[in-house]
C-alpha cells in the first residue's frame, strides 16, 4: 500500500471462516476427551464393583453445585453475544467478566475439593492409594484426576481467551462487525461445560 | 466476502429459558440417580446428559440458527465417535 | 487490492514484506513461502532419517555386531520411524504442496488463516526440537520403536519425555494444518469453483484433513497419558495397577491407522494430477476417485485393530478388523484402475513426473497386495513381526508416499522456483532410485516369509544373503537420492527459465506465471460452466 515493495497480505476475515474454524478445533478437543471417555468406558466396563465403590467417595453436592456454576456462565457468555449484536458494548463486556468470575468460582471450589482428596492421602501414585485400594479404584481415581485436571486446564484456558476477548471489546477490535472473537470464546466456553455435562453424571452420579 | 448478512439476535429469553430447563434436568438427574435403579442409573444419567448437551450444541452454540452444512458436521463427529467406541468394545465385550 | 499494481514484477521468492532476508521467511505468512519453509525443513529431516536407515542397513550387512550394538540399533530404529512418520510422510504432501498449490488451484489469495498457518510451521519445528532434545540428551535416546507401545515406554530408563511432548507437539502441528485446509476448501473457493469442478489434489487434501483433525486428537491424549505414567504412576495402562496395555495400543491405533491415509491420500491426490497431464486426457471416473477418497478417509478410520491381530484382541474383533479391512482395500484399487484407464489412448509425454508416477502404481500395487496378507487373520499371524511387515510398508509409505512425492516435486517445480531441472539427470536419478529401492526391500518379503524378525540387530546364518542384497540395494538407493537432489538443487538456482505451463496442464496454478506472484492471481479466476480442471481435447 505505502512503499512499492512493502507488501502487506490481504484482509482473510470472514466470519463464517472464523465459525467452521472455531467448530473443527472443537471437533479435535470433543475427540481429545472421548479419547478418554474410552478409556473410562471400558474400565468402567471391566471393574464395575470397584467403580461403584469408589465413586460414592466423591461429594455430590460439590459436583452439583460445580455444574450449576458452569451453566449459569454458559448463559451469561451467549447473552454476551446477543448483547454485542445489539450495539450495548458495556453489556457485553460486562457479561464475559461474570462468566469469567463464574468461571474462577469453579476452579475455587476444584481446589477444595481435590484438596479434600489429597488430605486424605488420595492422589496419582500415593502410597495409600497402592496399599488399600483395589485395582479398579486405582484406575477410577487415576482417571478422575486426569479427566477433571484436563477439564480444569480447559477452563483455564477458557478464562485466558476471555481476558483477550474483553480487552478486544474494549480496545474496539470486537465489534458489531467482526464479532468473531467473543463468538468463538463463547463456542470455546460452551465446549468446556458440555465436557463437564458429560463428567459430572460419570464421576458424581452413576454409583 | 461479506454477502451473506444472515445476522441472527437471538433474545435473552432463549438463553435464559434453554438456562432454566438445563438447571431443571441436572437437578432430576442428580433426583433420579439416588433413587436405586441397579444397572439402569448408568442409561438415566447418559440420557439426561446426551438431553443436556443436545440443548447447549443447539441454542447455546447456535447451530439452530447455522446452516445445515455445520450442524451435519457436528452429528458426524458424534456419530463417529459413538461408532469408534462400538468397536472398541467389540474388542472386550467377547474377552474370555 | 491496491497492493497487486505495487508489486508487479515481484514473485513471492524475491518480493520484500515486513522483515529483511531470512526473518522475511520465518515470519512470512505467504502461503507459497510456508510450503517452502515445510520443504526446506522435511528435507533435513529426511535426509536424517535416510542416514540412520542406511546405517541400520549396515548393520544387518552380516550376522553379529557389524557397527553399532543392539541397544543403539534400538535406538537408531526408533528414532528413523519417528522421524520418518511424525516430520515426513504424515507433514509430507499436504505441508509442502497442499500449502504452495492448494490455495492457488481453487483460486483463492492465501489459506484462510495465514498467521495460523505460519503457527503451524512453528510448532512443526518446534516438535522436531523436543524429539532431538531427546536424542541428544538424558540418559539415552527412546528405544521404544516409533509406537511407544505400554508399558514399556513409561518402564524404560531412556528419555522418552522429550520424545512424547515432541509427538505431541507436531500432532498439534498437523491438526492446525487441517484445520486451515478445510476452511479454505469450503470458504476461499474462487466463482464458479463448484465442489465437483475441484482438482483431485484438493479432493484428497479435504479428506486428509478430516483425518488429521479428527484422528489426531486421540493419540494426543494417548501421548499425555504415558506421560503421565511416567511422571505420577497413574496406573491407566500399568497392568500392575489394573491398567490395560492393549487398550494403549487400540488407542494408538486409532490415530495411527488412520495417519497412513494421512500419508497415502494426498500422494495419491496429486498421482491423479500427473497423469491426466502427461497423458493429454480427462481423468478417468473423476467422480468414483472422489468417492473412493472419501470412502477410504471414512473406512480408514475403522480398521485399527488389524495392527493386533496378535496383541490378545477377542475373536469377533479379530473378524471384524479383517472383514473392514479388506473392504478397505477396495477404494485403493478403484483408483488404479482410474489412472490406468486415464493412460489408455492418450496421447502420453514421457517426463520425470510421469516416470515417478507410473513407478509409484508399480510399488503401490505390490504394497498393497502384501498388505492383504496381513490383512487376512491366518496369515498374518505367520509373518506378524517380521521382515515382510517392514517390506509392506515400505513399499507402501515409501513406495507410495516417497515417489509420489518425489514425482509432485518433479512436476511442480517450474511452478514452484520459476526453473527447469535438467531432465537428462532427474532421469537418471529416478531410475537409480527406482532400481536400488527394489533391490532394498523386495529381498525383505522372502526374508519375513522365511522367519526373519524386524527389530533385531543379529539374525541367523540363513539369512545372510538376502540381507547382503538389501543393504546393497541401500546404497544404490541413496546414490539415486543423491543425484536428485544434487540435481534439483543445482537447477533451482541456475536452470533454465521455466514458461507457466510446460506441461500444459489444466489446473489453475498453470494459468499463472512462474513462481507465481505474491497474491497468486491478478484478478480473481471465474471458472466458467464448461471449464474444468481436466478438460483435455
Amino acid at each position: 500500500m505505502e512503499h512499492a515493495h512493502h507488501v502487506e497480505h490481504p484482509d482473510m476475515y470472514d466470519e463464517e471462516s472464523s465459525k467452521i474454524g472455531m467448530w473443527l478445533f472443537i471437533f479435535t478437543e470433543l475427540l481429545l476427551f472421548g479419547g478418554l471417555f474410552i478409556v473410562y468406558s471400558i474400565y468402567r466396563y471391566l471393574n464395575p464393583e470397584a467403580f461403584h465403590l469408589a465413586g460414592e467417595e466423591l461429594n455430590r453436592t460439590i459436583g452439583t453445585i460445580n455444574t450449576v456454576i458452569l451453566l449459569i456462565s454458559s448463559m451469561t457468555i451467549a447473552m454476551s453475544t446477543t448483547a454485542l449484536r445489539k450495539g450495548h458494548k458495556k453489556v457485553a463486556i460486562a457479561l464475559v467478566v461474570v462468566s469469567f468470575v463464574i468461571g474462577f468460582a469453579f476452579l475455587v471450589n476444584k481446589y477444595f475439593e481435590w484438596g479434600v482428596k489429597f488430605s486424605h492421602g488420595i492422589w496419582p501414585g500415593s502410597e495409600q492409594m497402592l496399599a488399600e485400594m483395589s485395582q479398579g479404584e486405582i484406575l477410577f481415581f487415576g482417571l478422575y484426576f486426569v479427566m477433571t485436571g484436563l477439564h480444569a486446564l480447559h477452563i483455564i484456558i477458557g478464562m485466558i481467551i476471555m481476558l483477550f476477548t474483553i480487552r478486544g471489546l474494549a480496545i474496539g477490535k470486537v465489534t458489531i462487525k467482526r464479532p468473531s472473537m467473543l463468538d468463538n470464546c463463547g463456542l470455546y466456553w460452551h465446549l468446556v461445560d458440555l465436557i463437564w455435562i458429560f463428567l459430572f453424571p460419570l464421576f458424581y452420579l452413576i454409583h | 466476502m461479506s454477502e451473506e448478512k444472515h445476522q441472527h439476535v437471538v433474545p435473552y429469553r432463549v438463553y435464559v429459558i434453554i438456562l432454566i430447563a438445563l438447571l431443571i434436568l441436572t437437578f432430576s438427574s442428580v433426583g433420579i440417580t439416588s433413587i436405586e435403579l441397579g444397572e439402569y442409573t448408568v442409561a438415566a444419567a447418559l440420557i439426561f446428559a446426551v438431553i443436556k448437551s443436545f440443548l447447549v450444541l443447539t441454542y447455546f452454540m447456535h447451530l439452530k440458527y447455522d446452516k445445515l452444512y455445520i450442524r451435519v458436521m457436528v452429528g458426524f463427529v458424534f456419530a463417529l465417535f459413538l461408532v469408534v467406541i462400538i468397536i472398541t468394545f467389540l474388542d472386550y465385550l467377547f474377552r474370555t | 487490492m491496491q497492493t497487486t499494481s505495487a508489486v508487479n514484477g515481484a514473485n513471492y521468492l524475491t518480493y520484500q514484506g515486513k522483515y529483511k532476508g531470512l526473518l522475511g521467511w520465518i515470519f512470512s505468512t505467504d502461503h507459497k513461502r510456508i510450503g517452502l519453509l515445510y520443504l526446506y525443513s522435511i528435507a533435513t529431516m529426511f535426509t536424517t532419517g535416510v542416514l540412520l536407515g542406511l546405517a541400520m542397513k549396515f548393520e544387518l550387512l552380516a550376522p553379529g555386531k557389524t557397527i553399532m550394538e543392539a541397544q543403539t540399533y534400538n535406538a537408531t530404529f526408533t528414532v528413523h520411524g519417528v522421524i520418518m512418520i511424525f516430520m515426513v510422510v504424515i507433514p509430507g504432501l499436504p505441508a509442502v504442496f497442499g500449502n504452495i498449490l492448494m490455495p492457488i488451484m481453487i483460486g483463492a489469495k492465501d489459506v484462510a488463516f495465514p498467521k495460523l498457518n505460519l503457527l503451524s510451521w512453528w510448532l512443526y519445528v518446534l516438535g522436531v526440537m523436543l524429539v532431538l532434545a531427546a536424542l541428544l540428551f538424558g540418559n539415552g535416546s527412546p528405544d521404544t520403536g516409533w509406537t511407544f507401545y505400554a508399558p514399556y515406554s513409561f518402564k524404560t530408563g531412556t528419555n522418552m519425555l522429550p520424545a512424547i511432548f515432541g509427538a505431541f507437539v507436531l500432532g498439534f502441528s498437523s491438526i492446525l494444518t487441517g484445520l486451515n485446509f478445510l476452511v479454505t476448501i469450503h470458504r476461499l473457493r474462487c466463482p464458479g469453483m463448484k465442489w465437483t469442478k475441484l482438482p483431485l489434489f484438493v479432493w484428497t487434501l479435504y479428506g486428509t484433513a478430516w483425518i488429521q483433525l479428527l484422528a489426531t486428537p486421540v493419540v494426543g491424549i494417548t501421548l499425555v497419558l504415558v506421560a503421565l505414567e511416567r511422571i505420577f504412576g497413574v496406573g491407566i495402562f500399568d497392568p500392575a495397577l489394573g491398567g490395560d496395555p492393549i487398550l494403549y495400543q487400540h488407542l494408538f491405533w486409532i490415530y495411527s491407522h488412520p495417519a497412513v491415509y494421512i500419508m497415502i491420500l494426498p500422494a495419491m491426490g496429486a498421482i491423479s494430477e500427473i497423469i491426466p497431464t502427461f497423458s493429454q486426457k480427462h481423468i478417468f471416473g473423476y467422480k468414483a476417485i472422489i468417492a473412493s477418497t472419501m470412502a477410504i478417509a471414512f473406512v480408514g478410520y475403522l480398521v485399527w485393530g488389524h495392527h493386533m491381530y496378535t496383541a490378545g484382541m477377542s475373536g469377533p474383533a479379530q473378524y471384524y478388523f479383517s472383514l473392514l479391512t479388506f473392504i478397505v482395500a477396495i477404494p485403493s484399487a478403484i483408483k488404479v484402475f482410474n489412472w490406468i484407464s486415464t493412460m489408455y489412448k492418450g496421447s502420453i509425454n514421457v517426463q520425470t513426473p510421469f516416470y515417478w508416477a507410473i513407478s509409484f502404481i508399480f510399488v503401490f500395487m505390490i504394497g498393497g497386495l502384501s498388505g492383504l496378507v496381513l490383512g487376512s487373520l491366518a496369515t498374518d499371524v505367520h509373518v506378524h513381526d517380521t521382515a515382510f511387515v517392514v517390506a509392506h510398508f515400505h513399499y507402501i509409505v515409501f513406495g507410495g508416499t516417497g515417489f509420489a512425492f518425489f514425482a509432485a516435486l518433479h512436476y511442480w517445480f517450474p511452478k514452484i522456483f520459476g526453473r527447469m531441472y535438467d531432465k537428462a539427470w532427474a532421469n537418471t536419478g529416478w531410475l537409480v532410485f527406482f532400481i536400488g529401492f527394489l533391490a532394498l526391500y523386495t529381498p525383505m518379503f522372502y526374508l519375513g516369509l522365511m522367519g526373519m524378525p524386524r527389530r533385531y540387530y543379529d539374525y541367523l546364518e540363513e539369512f545372510h544373503s538376502g540381507n547382503i542384497l538389501s543393504t546393497f540395494g541401500s546404497w544404490v538407493m541413496v546414490t539415486g537420492f543423491v543425484i536428485i537432489i544434487v540435481n534439483l538443487i543445482r537447477s533451482a538456482r541456475k536452470g533454465a527459465p521455466a514458461e507457466a505451463n510446460p506441461w500444459h496442464g489444466k489446473t489453475l496454478e498453470w494459468t499463472i506465471p512462474s513462481p507465481p506472484p505474491v497474491l497468486n492471481f491478478e484478478t480473481e479466476p471465474v471458472i466458467g460452466e464448461n471449464d474444468g480442471p481436466y478438460n483435455y481435447e
